[in-house]
């Protein structure tokens, strides 16, 4: 019975990572571009949420829906003021300058909300459902996190393949200038893909602090990475992949902190990350692209 | 050929990086001995050149091989570790301290450099952004390894334990516990000078900047310029890949030792991905493949936050500004051309064509 709640709290914390990834996942296929401040957007969303809900009494829904209004506006904002100036420059510069961007939401979260640990309460309560006649229970925060990935992978699929917007995405992430010529307004179409990005880091912010409640200025980081590293394991650039890719990293973190080592946990995940790209080099669901000679 | 331009021909590029570094020693070591550098300044010194070492040997990989790596901070974890043990264990073999500094040095940079040639095999076959989350992903479990090992030392020799408490290693009563799990180690024999430091530096400028003039050199920069056309004048990939590698984490290692040993105590997430980052900061800010700019950005990025400590609070908030700004300003078309704009402007002549390279 242990295996079957060990599975169910990897899944969500993988949902959770799936989630993040996507965000990655996305802007990576658009702008080429690894951006490092995806994490800290996810620390804003749940710093917003968090004081919505506690200084002003909001209900939940509206802290949400605020929260991923307050990530949607700085993610467009970051894009504008630091990205889109380096369109034509090196990757590396623009990594450096997402690096900067990073420090910068983390410092001034510091002086906004002080590094003291905020409590952040579930959103979706503490009474858990009790299955098998009380031997398996299920945390409804798993239970939301869960769901909520599940209705956001489907949302996604359907978006990108079906509406004109989804559709300009895919052309701008297979080639910018063709999709150009074919009058797709580039500038817009990546706005709109920091803007997704974005909000999605602000949902899975507030799921990751009503699963693990301390919030400090660097709560997203670790998260970040680790999402990251998912965007990479299930093929970059690929928004399925992300989410078999998130899911996996989840379980394997959990699975390995229970019948491995806590110690270790990290450690594994990483392994296990790096065996699969000596075996796959564009991760489980990426292309692998011809080298012309 | 008038006199200039032949002292311009003997003053080459490699000859200004080392005279950079030498009068800025003798500026600093004057400086410090009439007490014209304050304390915080003082303390700083030693980790400055291993920040620069780091930089520089960040720079054979990310500049001149040419392949991103974001965790550069995991060799230099495995020289400090490494090299800080040997140290210890060695307290009573060699008196010395100077000579005992340089030995834990050099077994940091061997261990680092058998880790780098360990972890270079699988990663180097990768390509691009996928190197580049290896490489983060092995700085991590090199931080996570680390965290879990305990070495003890009695007159039995070193004891090692690996996920267990130190009580386990069963020391002898008069045995040492060096390293303690994710307490790391405490109570470092602080034998980092200045001028060792001084000298670290000179001898990685010494290996990096052969090893780029060289015909090995040569081979790692026309693998990353073109791959396949290096490949196809018979230029062996793996090797030239895994030599630029290794030297450079051979060199993070000693960095790595010279910089656990201005401490007395060292834990193994210090040597976090943020301090990969950070590395790769300088290289970025001081232009990739560029030595001297990595020396230069180091030691400026070192001493920012400090400068800014009247700012307080606000100071980190500005080094991010200033770092986006830096970028902002050195990579844009329209702002990077501003400066020959003016001087066109000034001197009312055509404007030169904008210079295109990869550095930046």
């Amino acid at each position: 019975m242990s295996f079957l709640s060990h599975l169910i709290s990897g899944i969500s914390l993988g949902s959770i990572y799936a989630i993040i990834a996507l965000g990655y996942t996305m802007v990576y296929g658009i702008a080429k571009m690894l951006n490092f401040a995806h994490g800290d957007v996810i620390m804003v969303g749940a710093y917003s949420c968090f004081f919505l809900m506690s200084r002003f009494h909001l209900p939940v829904i509206v802290g949400v829906v605020a929260a991923m209004l307050v990530c949607t506006l700085l993610g467009v904002t970051i894009e504008r003021l630091a990205y889109k100036p380096l369109r034509a420059a090196p990757a590396l510069a623009v990594l450096i300058t997402a690096i900067g961007v990073s420090y910068f939401l983390q410092n001034a979260a510091l002086l906004l909300w002080t590094s003291n640990p905020k409590v952040f309460p579930s959103i979706a309560g503490n009474t858990s459902i009790k299955l098998l006649g009380g031997q398996l229970s299920i945390s409804p925060t798993a239970l939301l996190s869960i769901a909520s990935c599940i209705v956001i992978m489907v949302a996604l699929t359907w978006f990108t393949s079906s509406t004109r917007m989804g559709k300009a995405m895919r052309a701008c992430s297979e080639d910018k200038g063709a999709a150009q010529l074919m009058g797709i307004n580039v500038n817009v179409t990546i706005s709109m893909v920091f803007a997704i990005g974005s909000a999605l880091a602000a949902i899975a912010g507030i799921l990751l602090c009503s699963a693990y409640p301390t919030l400090t200025p660097t709560t997203g980081s670790m998260p970040g990475i680790k999402a990251f590293t998912a965007a990479v394991f299930g093929g970059i650039g690929s928004i399925p992949g992300a989410m078999i890719g998130g899911i996996l990293l989840g379980i394997i973190e959990i699975f390995g902190k229970a019948y491995i080592s806590t110690q270790l946990s990290d450690a594994i995940v990483f392994l296990v990350l790096i065996i699969v790209l000596l075996v796959r080099p564009a991760g489980i669901l990426g292309k692998t692209v011809q080298e012309k000679v | 050929m008038n006199i200039l331009q032949r002292v311009k021909g003997l003053v080459n590029k490699s000859f200004l990086t080392y005279a950079m570094v030498i009068v800025s020693f003798v500026i600093v070591q004057l400086l410090a001995n009439n007490g014209g550098i304050s304390s915080t300044l003082r303390g700083q010194l030693v980790p400055i050149c291993a920040y620069v070492v780091m930089a520089v040997s960040l720079n054979l990989t990310v500049g001149v091989l040419g392949e991103l790596s974001l965790g550069h901070a995991g060799f230099m974890s495995v020289g400090a570790f490494s090299g800080v043990v040997a140290c210890i264990s060695l307290g009573d073999t060699i008196a010395s301290e100077p000579l005992r500094l340089a030995v834990g040095l050099i077994i940091g940079a061997i261990c680092a450099g058998i880790a780098g040639f360990l972890i270079g095999i699988p990663v180097l076959r990768l390509r691009g952004d996928y190197l580049a989350i290896v490489t983060l992903a092995f700085g991590e479990i090199i931080k996570n390894l680390i965290n879990c090992l305990t070495i003890g030392l009695d007159g039995g020799g070193l004891h090692f334990g690996f996920l267990s408490s130190a009580s386990a290693l069963n020391l002898e009563p008069d045995g040492r516990v060096i390293i303690n799990g994710p307490m790391g180690i405490s109570n470092i024999p602080r034998l980092s000078t200045f001028t060792a430091g001084f000298v670290l530096i000179l001898v990685t400028l010494f290996v990096v900047m052969n090893l780029v003039n060289s015909r090995s050199g040569r081979a790692i920069m026309a693998l990353r310029d073109n791959r396949i056309a290096a490949e196809s004048v018979g230029i062996p990939v793996t090797k030239y890949k895994l030599m630029a590698f290794v030297t450079s984490a051979t060199l993070a290692g000693a960095a790595g030792a010279l910089y656990a040993m201005n401490f007395s105590t060292i834990v193994a997430t210090k040597f976090s991905f943020n301090t990969s980052i950070l590395i790769l900061v300088y290289v970025v800010l001081g232009g990739l493949g560029n030595i001297a700019g990595s020396i230069v950005a180091a030691t400026l990025l070192t001493v920012l936050p400090e400068m800014l400590r009247q700012f307080n609070d606000y100071r980190m908030l500005i080094y991010a500004i200033v770092l986006i700004l830096v970028m902002l300003a050195t990579n844009n078309e329209t702002l990077k051309g501003l400066p020959t704009r003016i001087r066109a402007w000034v001197t009312r002549s055509p404007a030169p064509q904008a210079e295109v390279g990869i550095d930046g």
